[in-house]
C-alpha cells in the first residue's frame, strides 16, 4: 500500500514538473512582457533596464529553476494587464470559483445520483423515460446557452434573480465569501444551476447505466434467491457495486466543474479564476496563464491521486493483484 | 459469401442496386426505422447540413455583403411580433443583418470545424493507436501514458489553453486569419486521445487473429500488415465515437467562440453570433442570441440522438 501510494506521489510530481516546465517554456520563448508593459514611447535604454530589472535577461535554465522556486513559494510574477501580483489576483478570485464549482457539484450529486438510481431500477416507466430524454437535452445544451436562457428567464423577464456578479460578500480572514448574505445566495442561484446542468446529466445517465448493468449479475439474482427483501439488494448490494465508477466521475466532474466555470463565470461575470483565465487568454497575460495552468493542473493531479487512492480503499479486487496490477490495467 | 452474389449478378448498377438493398434490409436500417425519434433527428440534422452548406445560394440575405444592409433595418424583432418585417423571419441584428441568414452562415462556420477537427483526432488518435498497439512494448507506454495524463484534463480547458498558446505565438492579424485552423487543430489534439484508446484496444484483439499472422508469415512488412489489414478491422467502433465527438467538437468550437477566443466577428460561428447577441439580451433583443442557441441545441441534439442509436444499434450486446 505504501508502495504504491509512493510510486503515485513521485508519478504525480513528475506530472506537474512537466506541465511547469511546458508552460514555463513555452510562455517564456513567446510573446514579449517588456513591450507589453514599456508602452510604445519607451527609450532602447527604458527597455533594456525593464528586462533586468524583471530577470529576463538570464539564461533559460536560471530563469526556470527560479521559476520552479517561485511557485513553491507561492510566487508567481506581475500580470501583464493589471501589473499587479498573480497571486494577489489568484487569492482574490479563488474563493468565488470554489463555491461555484462545489455547489454546482453537490448539486449535481444530490439530484443526479437519485435520479440515476430511479431509472436503473424502473427503466421502462413514463417517468424514468421522459428523465432519459430530459437528460439528452441536458448533454446537448451548452453551458453558455443554458446560462443566457436562464438568465432571459428568470432575471430579464421574471426579475427574480441578479443576472450577474455576486452579491454581498463577507471577509472571513482572507476567505471573500458569498454564502453569509442574502444577496450572495441569490447570486449564486443561476450560476451553480448551470453549472451543474450538464453534469447532472452525465452522473444521472451513468448511475443509470451502471445500475442495470449491476442489476444483471449473478450475485444480484443470488441475493434476491436468498430473500432479501428489494430494497437491501438495490441499494445494499447494487448501488455499492455502482460506487467505484461514480466515485471517478465525481473527481473527474469535479475537475471539468473548476473547467467549465470559465464558461459559466463568462456568462455571468462571476469575478472567479475563469474569467480571470479567460481575460488573459484574449489580452495574452502569460503569467497569468502560467498560473492559472499550473494551478489547474496541480489541481486535477490531486484529484486523480485522490480518486485512486479511493479506488484502492474500495475495492478490495485491486488490492489483490498487488500495487503492479492497478497502474495500467485501467 | 460477398464474392458469391457479386459473380451472380454481373455489371456495377446491379451491383451497386444489390448492395444498397441488403443495406436497407440490414439490422441497422432495421432498427433506424423502427425509432422515429432517430428519423427526426437524421430529417433534422440533414436540413441543417444542406441549409449551411447552400446557405450562399439558399439563405435570404448575404450577410457578408455590406451594400446590402440598411441600419434602417437595424434590430427589427421577428416577423410574427410587433414592428417584425416579412422580410426578416427571425428579425435582424443592430446592423440590419439578417438573423436567419446569419445562422444559416454561422452553422456553415460550425460544422465546417467541426468536420475538420473530428476528422483530424481521428487521424491522429487512429494513427497512433495503431501504432500504440500493433507495435507495443516502450512505445505503447509511452504514448498510453501521454493520452492518460491527457485524459484527466477537461477537452475545453486544453483547446482553450492551445489557442491562448498561438494567439501569444502568432502577431494579432495573422491570428484572425488562422483562427478556423488554429481551431480545428485545437479540438482535434484536445479529442484524440478516445479514438486511440479504442483503436489500441481492438488492434490488440486483432493482431493476435489468425490473418494477421498469416500475413506475417508470407512475409509482408508490418506497416503494410498495420494499415491494410488490421486498420479495416477496428474502425467499427471509431465511426460511433467519431458520431458523438462531432456533437462535443460543435459544442467546444462554440464554447471558445463564445468566450471570445474563437472565430472573430469577421468570420461569425453559430457561438460567435449568441456573444455578439448576447451584448443586447437586456435591452430586450433577444432574438438575436436565442435563435443561433436554438439552432445550435438543435443540431447538438439531433446528432447526439444519432451517436446514441448508432452505439446501440452497431453494439450486439444491447441488442
Amino acid at each position: 500500500m505504501i508502495a504504491y501510494v509512493l510510486r503515485r506521489l513521485i508519478q504525480s510530481m513528475l506530472v506537474m514538473l512537466t506541465v511547469a516546465f511546458v508552460a514555463f517554456s513555452l510562455f517564456s520563448f513567446v510573446g514579449d512582457p517588456v513591450a507589453n508593459m514599456a508602452g510604445e514611447d519607451a527609450s532602447q535604454r527604458d527597455r533594456d533596464q525593464l528586462r533586468r530589472d524583471l530577470g529576463l535577461a538570464d539564461p533559460f535554465p536560471l530563469r526556470f529553476v527560479r521559476f520552479v522556486g517561485g511557485v513553491l513559494q507561492g510566487e508567481f510574477g506581475f500580470s501583464y494587464r493589471n501589473l499587479q501580483p498573480v497571486a494577489r489576483l489568484i487569492v482574490d478570485r479563488l474563493p468565488a470559483t470554489v463555491e461555484l464549482a462545489v455547489s454546482a457539484t453537490a448539486l449535481a450529486l444530490l439530484v443526479g445520483v437519485p435520479m440515476g438510481v430511479y431509472c436503473g431500477l424502473n427503466r421502462s416507466s413514463a417517468l424514468a423515460q421522459a428523465i432519459q430524454a430530459v437528460s439528452l437535452v441536458g448533454i446537448s445544451l451548452p453551458t453558455f446557452v443554458t446560462g443566457i436562457l436562464l438568465i432571459l428567464t428568470f432575471s430579464v423577464g421574471l426579475g427574480w434573480l441578479p443576472p450577474f456578479g455576486r452579491g454581498d460578500t463577507v471577509r472571513i480572514g482572507w476567505w471573500q465569501t458569498g454564502l453569509l448574505s442574502v444577496s450572495g445566495i441569490k447570486s449564486l442561484l443561476l450560476p451553480s444551476v448551470t453549472l451543474a446542468m450538464f453534469q447532472m446529466a452525465l452522473v444521472m445517465r451513468l448511475v443509470r447505466s451502471e445500475m442495470m448493468e449491476v442489476l444483471r449479475k449473478d450475485f444480484i439474482k443470488f441475493a434476491r434467491a436468498r430473500g432479501l427483501t428489494s430494497r437491501a439488494v438495490n441499494f445494499g448490494h447494487a448501488l455499492r457495486n455502482t460506487l467505484v465508477p461514480v466515485i471517478t466521475i465525481t473527481g473527474l466532474q469535479f475537475g471539468s466543474a473548476v473547467a467549465f466555470a470559465i464558461v459559466t463565470e463568462t456568462v455571468f461575470q462571476w469575478p472567479g479564476l475563469g474569467l480571470l483565465f479567460v481575460q488573459a487568454v484574449a489580452y495574452v497575460d502569460i503569467p497569468v496563464m502560467a498560473t492559472y495552468l499550473v494551478l489547474i493542473s496541480f489541481f486535477f493531479v490531486v484529484i486523480n491521486l485522490v480518486v485512486d487512492l479511493l479506488y484502492y480503499a474500495i475495492d478490495p479486487r485491486l488490492r489483490d493483484g498487488g500495487p503492479g496490477g492497478t497502474g495500467k490495467g485501467r | 459469401m460477398a464474392s458469391e452474389t457479386r459473380d451472380a449478378v454481373p455489371g456495377h448498377f446491379a451491383r451497386a442496386q444489390d448492395a444498397l438493398s441488403r443495406f436497407w434490409d440490414s439490422d441497422v436500417m432495421h432498427s433506424f426505422k423502427r425509432s422515429p425519434i432517430v428519423i427526426i433527428a437524421f430529417v433534422v440534422t440533414m436540413i441543417f447540413f444542406i441549409a449551411a452548406f447552400f446557405a450562399s445560394f439558399i439563405a435570404p440575405h448575404n450577410t457578408f455583403d455590406v451594400a446590402t444592409l440598411d441600419l434602417s433595418n437595424a434590430s427589427l424583432p421577428p416577423a410574427w411580433s410587433e414592428g417584425g418585417s416579412r422580410n426578416f423571419v427571425f428579425g435582424t441584428d443592430d446592423q440590419g443583418r439578417d438573423v436567419l441568414s446569419s445562422i444559416m452562415f454561422g452553422m456553415r462556420v460550425s460544422l465546417t470545424v467541426g468536420f475538420a477537427s473530428v476528422a483530424f483526432a481521428v487521424t491522429v488518435g487512429v494513427m497512433l493507436g495503431l501504432v500504440a498497439g500493433y507495435v507495443g512494448g516502450a512505445v505503447d507506454s509511452i504514448i498510453m501514458r501521454v493520452a492518460d495524463v491527457q485524459l484527466s484534463f477537461p477537452p475545453i480547458l486544453i483547446a482553450l489553453l492551445i489557442d491562448g498558446l498561438t494567439r501569444s505565438l502568432l502577431p494579432r492579424g495573422v491570428h484572425d486569419e488562422l483562427a478556423l485552423v488554429v481551431l480545428v487543430i485545437a479540438i482535434g489534439l484536445a479529442n484524440w486521445v478516445q479514438f486511440a484508446r479504442t483503436v489500441r484496444g481492438q488492434v490488440m484483439v486483432e493482431k493476435n487473429k489468425e490473418y494477421v499472422q498469416a500475413a506475417r508469415v508470407i512475409g509482408l512488412p508490418a506497416p503494410l500488415i498495420a494499415i491494410r489489414h488490421v486498420l479495416p478491422n477496428v474502425l467499427g467502433p471509431v465511426l460511433v465515437i467519431a458520431t458523438i465527438n462531432l456533437a462535443l467538437a460543435i459544442i467546444t468550437e462554440a464554447t471558445l467562440s463564445f468566450l471570445g477566443v474563437g472565430l472573430p466577428p469577421t468570420e461569425p460561428s453559430l457561438g460567435t453570433l449568441i456573444r455578439i447577441g448576447n451584448n443586447f439580451l437586456f435591452s430586450g433583443e433577444w432574438w438575436m442570441t436565442i435563435f443561433p442557441g436554438v439552432a445550435l441545441v438543435l443540431l447538438v441534439l439531433s446528432v447526439n440522438l444519432l451517436g446514441d442509436w448508432l452505439r446501440d444499434a452497431l453494439n450486439p450486446k444491447l441488442r
